[in-house]
């Protein structure tokens, strides 16, 4: 059975009069431990569903399932909930908090769960680990370049073990060698952690590490 | 609330000129607030302080205050030898039958204005036990002697000890200073009854206080005095009769401090408006990252009303900091119920304080709501591409 399962997944916006569709019938699987490179060019749709897989955003028509719940059912107070469980999203502009630390920017999904203070601290310095950053725990984001702001910014998004990992543009703001890196650790993440992983990009060094490419080019997805 | 406080407190020290501009704003109008309060509950306590539990004070049957009350000699004189007063070491009632006038005087600083003028026994110093000479003599019985009241000391021309002040076309010399614990009697002029009343060229007194020898006898004792059909008087606790004294002008003012203060209050709030949302919209980012991550929409809301807080809190303590020189300092006033001037010292008490930092707090939260609640209604979708 497949982790995600798009159906008939629709998104048009209507402007006054006029239909404006980005994409229509899109149907998608991906099993879990996969690492999934979605391409296409700007304004295809792809952030767009991004952000309908992880519940940000509503469909048209169409359904989402991931691990069998349905998130195009949820009501936006236990997506919320769901989300805090299920997805780490890493954005392209890696979006830290500038007054909280890494520690505490990365500890801030944990603080939506029941564990207590020293459990969270075990998982942040976990993830710390993972990114190669645990000498930068208390470094605040202005004092770190970009590649380990967004290394930052993965630990934030894997510290609590979500069932999928959604990646904007990851690399859209790095340097070829932090982009390197970045890569390279979201590759450790699916292979030695075993991560499911649906990356966006329309770079090409970034699609050559995934499993599978999908393109989505004028509302139509191909393998 | 699950969106850690330090966010808000770091972000609040990340723009420090516009939080202290805003809570500046909430500090001065927490300082007006105080300030009028502390004037209200002043004047109070110099009133209210006046009057003794343990004392009654007769007055003629209608009259609200001594001003419009007259008691003739044989009234006065029958109330003093009932049961229920309370007699010195010497066995003389502790009571004082008193004459109550206005008189103009010159104030040093500029104009004139009414100061009271009380006629008392010798005994009225036993009879209200707060009441000291604290320099200079006793005025002394059959001489035109008279003692001034600490508050008017140097506010008044010809108020030191030696100097001699004219009214009702005499010159009384002022042969001492006292102290009454703060209250209404020290912006007064005693000098003894039976030299005021031809002065005055009255044949009557206005009031009769006169001590309880148990206090908890007040309502029997005023039932005598009241039914008895050689007198046509009302009596009243001390306490109580002053204490009426001050509610019109008390009213006046706090009202006063909580209509210019919520007028203040408006601008203030605006005020914090506007910089809530300039930091909601500045922050729409990590907003969205907020919501992205799973925090609920209200623990946004929360979040930044906890911020508007923040803000408030020191707008809140800044103001109680401004007002507290206040405490203590003496003006004046003319109080309504008797016409006359009345001096007091600001009370800036720790509840006043408390309530001006509430005061402030309620700011913030009106301040804060709109913004907040844009930050939690915001969409996630375009905020987090935002550079």
């Amino acid at each position: 059975m497949a982790l995600l399962e798009i159906r008939d997944l629709s998104k048009v916006y209507q402007r006054d009069a006029q239909r404006i569709p980005v994409f229509e019938g899109i149907n998608l699987n991906i099993v879990a431990g996969e690492f999934l490179v979605l391409m296409g060019p700007s304004g295809s749709g792809k952030t767009t569903l991004l952000n309908l897989v992880a519940g940000l955003d509503e469909p048209t028509t169409g359904t989402i399932r991931v691990s069998g719940a349905e998130v195009t059912a949820m009501s936006r107070r236990d997506l919320a909930a769901w989300r805090s469980h299920h997805v780490g999203f890493i954005f392209q502009l890696y979006n830290l908090l500038p007054v909280l630390t890494a520690y505490q920017n990365i500890e801030l999904p944990l603080l939506l769960t029941h564990l207590s203070k020293q459990d969270r601290r075990e998982h942040v310095m976990t993830a710390l680990e993972v990114v190669g950053l645990s000498d930068r725990a208390d470094h605040y984001p202005r004092q770190l370049s970009g590649g380990q702001e967004q290394r930052v910014a993965i630990a934030r998004a894997i510290v609590s073990d979500p069932t999928l990992i959604l990646a904007d543009e990851p690399t859209g703001d790095l340097d070829a060698q932090s982009a390197q890196d970045v890569l390279t650790l979201m590759q450790r993440l699916n292979d030695e952690y075993n991560k499911t992983i649906l990356l966006v990009t329309h770079d090409q060094r970034a699609a050559d590490r995934g499993h599978a490419i999908m393109h989505l080019d004028k509302g139509v997805l191909t393998g | 609330m699950k969106i850690p406080l330090i966010y808000n407190i770091r972000s609040v020290r990340r723009r420090p000129v516009s939080t202290l501009a805003t809570a500046l704003g909430m500090g001065l109008v927490v300082l007006v607030f105080i300030a009028m309060m502390a004037l209200s509950r002043g004047f109070r306590a110099a009133i209210v302080e006046t009057g003794s539990r343990e004392n009654v004070l007769v007055v003629r049957s209608g009259a609200d205050n001594e001003l419009m009350s007259g008691l003739s000699r044989s009234t006065a004189q029958t109330i003093i030898s009932m049961p229920f007063v309370a007699k010195g070491p010497e066995g003389r009632p502790l009571a004082s039958p008193e004459i109550y006038v206005l008189v103009s005087l010159e104030r040093l600083a500029e104009g004139d204005a009414l100061v009271v003028a009380r006629g008392v026994s010798p005994q009225a110093f036993e009879v209200r036990k707060d009441v000291k000479v604290i320099a200079g003599r006793m005025f002394n019985p059959g001489a035109p002697e008279i003692l001034v009241g600490k508050s008017i000391v140097g506010r008044f021309a010809g108020t030191e000890i030696g100097e001699t002040i004219n009214f009702a076309s005499r010159d009384w010399t002022v042969v001492g200073h006292f102290a009454a614990e703060g209250s209404a009697f020290e912006s007064e002029i005693w000098g003894e009854n039976e030299q005021f009343m031809p002065a005055f060229r009255g044949e009557v007194f206005q009031s009769v206080t006169f001590r309880m020898y148990d206090p908890a006898d007040f309502e029997s004792i005023k039932q005598t005095l009241e039914s008895d059909p050689r007198l046509t008087v009302s009596a009243q606790r001390e306490y109580n009769f002053y204490a009426n004294q001050s509610v019109l002008l008390t009213q006046v003012l706090s009202f006063a401090a909580i209509f210019i203060a919520g007028i203040m209050a408006i601008g203030a709030v605006f005020g914090a408006v506007n910089t809530m949302y300039a930091a909601v919209s500045a922050r729409a980012p990590e907003i969205a990252v907020l919501l992205t991550l799973g925090f609920r929409p209200l623990s946004v809301l929360s979040s930044f009303l906890m911020e508007a807080l923040v803000i408030a809190l020191i707008g809140g303590m800044l103001g109680c900091l401004f007002a507290l020189p206040l405490n203590g300092i003496m003006t004046s006033t003319t109080n309504w119920a008797s016409m006359s001037e009345v001096a007091f010292a600001f009370r800036v008490t720790p509840d006043l304080l408390l309530r001006g930092v509430i005061f402030a707090l309620a700011m913030g939260l009106i301040g804060g709501f709109l913004p907040a609640r844009r930050a939690a209604r915001q969409p996630i979708v375009q905020a987090a591409r935002r550079p």
